[in-house]
């Protein structure tokens, strides 16, 4: 088999392969559903081929194992779905202030509570809005394909340490159980992997010793950490905003989607094209941060946006930020782990069109 | 404490006693007669008569040692309260062929961390777990632990530790022992000299073990809190040796066979 080779894969079996194959040296992970393949295909595959795979107690135990073999060097991920990246959020916190290059991957299903094990995109919010205590950003990756699950690990990890910050990949129970084509690219970890003089590996005589903290009990050091942290996502917003259109050219009618349900806007879209509408999408690849620029520009060419989402309206908020009242933002969505379809979409967007966008709104 | 010495008269004295290579310049911020000081020093004396300085990487807990990197010269992360073993799996798997322990107090190890605990003995990580074991929240100022003895007065347990409202004290090191992962668990304490030397030995064995990949080492400090137990230094020794030692009798608890 080569690198090259297409194979058919589920999302999760796929993003676990690239993460084999993207370098990763450790994954500390715990079962859940809909995500138990990443674990239980590195615990197979992973093993075999060298990396440490260790099925943690609970993701308490995970997201701090990662943040130990992250700050010793180590290319770490961990992946769970929602109520398992709840457990992980004081150490997503630690881990972003000490500032540890390291893959969470959430596989995201119906919340809140036990919620259910069908995809959802409701943990939006945790996921680029900080999630744990204190002011903090994670990069948030959001593929839309069972390729884009193998692509963005590659990246995931680059970004990390490119910039010392946590990248999480948020995905949903659909794109990590479906299964599609996938074709692994060519990279080679060793042409990737940065110095890191600041892990903790054994302390020689010849440098002062390495320590992984984020303590730091005088306000005014801490104040200077967070201004260093704010700097950074600065930089980062400034260098990494990825996200594509369709369409969107001639747009009279923009939908802003993302994931899975960016998927179905986009069939929406040809259908609503076909019918004599001028549709276009906008589909955020990353959540944070977030591409306001692009959508600050589009709201001067468009009538109307209409977010998609499978929640009860989160990103809406980062859309309505991103036009500041340029032009009316619509929503759509569903709640608890059902997929909307294009012809609801569609539905959607004639509602808006005919102005019944608002009374639309107040059913959900 | 007046006598300053000149130069010419310290270069004639033969040196029988110095800091460590593995201890900072930073001064101990713990309050006077508090063991912290006295087991951060064993434990850094020891890495530093074995010479493992360079491979060793440890872990601090929350708690009153969470600025145990400030003392311990060698590289160090500080973790999450109640994860030290948890980061020091994480440090150890991808690094087996590094010196870790995790230093910990009793409510980080045996109340918040008790399930990252039970789960790393359990897997018998090769690492070296030191637990400071004063029966007090020390730096959230003198909470009960789950090692508060019965009867004692804490800010939580403000008439004395009763079981109906607040159980059993823990001994957290028989529970581990118990369990096939764990290699050698003892119990030491640091009240006289003599008991600071056999806790030496025992955080010495560990470390050989380690080094064996024999699997996880416990050692348990009993220790005092004068602050904490509103006591002066001396009082509290005393009162260590009349009621921890009863509940926390020192001695090993599991031996290689």
């Amino acid at each position: 088999m080569t690198v090259s080779d297409v194979q058919l894969m589920k999302g999760n079996e796929a993003l676990a392969e690239a993460a084999i194959r993207a370098g990763c040296q450790a994954y500390f992970g715990y079962p859940i559903t809909p995500q138990s393949e990443i674990l239980e295909y590195l615990a197979d595959e992973g093993r075999k081929r060298g990396m440490v795979v260790l099925q943690a107690e609970s993701e308490v135990a995970s997201i701090n194992m990662v943040y130990g073999a992250a700050g010793a060097g180590a290319r770490a991920m961990t992946s769970s779905s929602s109520p398992g990246i709840s457990l992980m959020q004081e150490g997503l916190s630690y881990i972003a202030c000490a500032e540890l290059p390291c893959l969470i991957v959430n596989v995201n299903r119906g919340g809140p509570g036990l919620g259910t094990i069908q995809p959802s995109q409701a943990d939006y919010f945790q996921a680029t809005k900080g999630g744990g205590h204190g002011d903090y950003r994670l990069i948030v990756l959001a593929p839309a394909s069972v390729q884009e699950m193998a692509d963005f690990v590659y990246e995931a990890f680059d970004l990390a340490d490119k910039y010392r910050n946590p990248v999480l990949i948020l995905s949903d129970g659909a794109l990590g159980q479906m299964m599609e084509k996938v074709k692994f690219p060519d990279y080679n970890p060793a042409d990737h992997m940065v110095p890191k003089p600041w892990a903790t590996v054994g302390k020689p005589k010849s440098r002062e010793r390495n320590v992984i903290t984020s303590l730091h009990i005088e306000p005014e050091k801490m104040e200077q950490i967070n201004i260093r942290l704010q700097e950074k996502y600065k930089v980062i917003a400034e260098n990494e905003t990825r996200y594509e259109t369709v369409q969107a050219d001639d747009a009279e009618y923009l939908i802003v989607a993302y994931g899975l349900a960016a998927r179905i806007a986009h069939g929406a879209v040809e259908m609503a094209r076909t019918e004599g509408i001028r549709a276009g999408l906008l589909r955020p690849i990353t959540l944070f941060p977030y591409p306001s620029r692009p959508l600050r520009s589009l709201a001067d060419q468009v009538a109307g946006m209409l977010v998609v989402e499978m929640n009860a309206g989160q990103m809406v908020e980062d859309v309505r930020l991103a036009v500041d009242g340029r032009v009316p933002v619509s929503f759509y969505g569903r709640m608890g782990g059902i997929i909307p379809s294009p012809e609801e979409v569609v539905h959607a967007l004639k509602a808006m069109i005919r102005k019944e966008a608002t009374k639309h709104e107040e059913v959900y | 404490m007046d006598t300053v010495l000149t130069e010419p008269e310290l270069q004639q004295m033969e040196c029988v006693y110095e800091k460590p290579d593995t201890l900072t310049d930073t001064r101990f911020h713990y309050c006077p007669g508090c063991g912290h000081s006295v087991a951060h020093r064993v434990l850094m004396e020891v890495v530093d008569e074995l010479g493992i300085a360079e491979r060793t990487v440890g872990v601090a807990p929350v708690g009153c040692s969470v600025f145990a990197y400030q003392y311990m010269n060698v590289d160090m992360q500080e973790a999450a309260h109640g994860r030290a073993s948890a980061v020091a799996t994480g440090i150890k798997r991808v690094y087996p062929d590094t010196y870790v322990f995790a230093y910990q107090g009793d409510g980080d190890l045996a109340a918040i961390g008790t399930a990252e605990t039970i789960h790393v003995a359990n897997r018998g990580e090769n690492i070296l777990v030191m637990f400071i074991n004063n029966a007090i929240y020390g730096m959230t100022g003198g909470q009960m632990a789950p090692t508060t003895l019965l009867g004692m007065k804490t800010t939580t347990s403000p008439t004395g530790r009763t079981v109906e409202t607040a159980g059993f004290p823990m001994k957290i090191a028989d529970i581990v022992a118990m369990l096939p992962g764990t290699y050698f668990v003892t119990r030491q304490s640091v009240h006289t000299a003599n008991a600071v030397r056999q806790l030496k030995k025992a955080v010495t064995k560990a470390f050989q073990y380690q080094k064996e990949k024999k699997g996880l080492c416990f050692v348990e400090v009993v220790s005092n809190c004068p602050s904490g137990w509103k006591m002066t230094p001396v009082q509290s020794n005393e009162w260590l040796v009349q009621n921890m030692l009863t509940m926390y009798p020192p001695g090993d608890i599991k031996v290689p066979k």
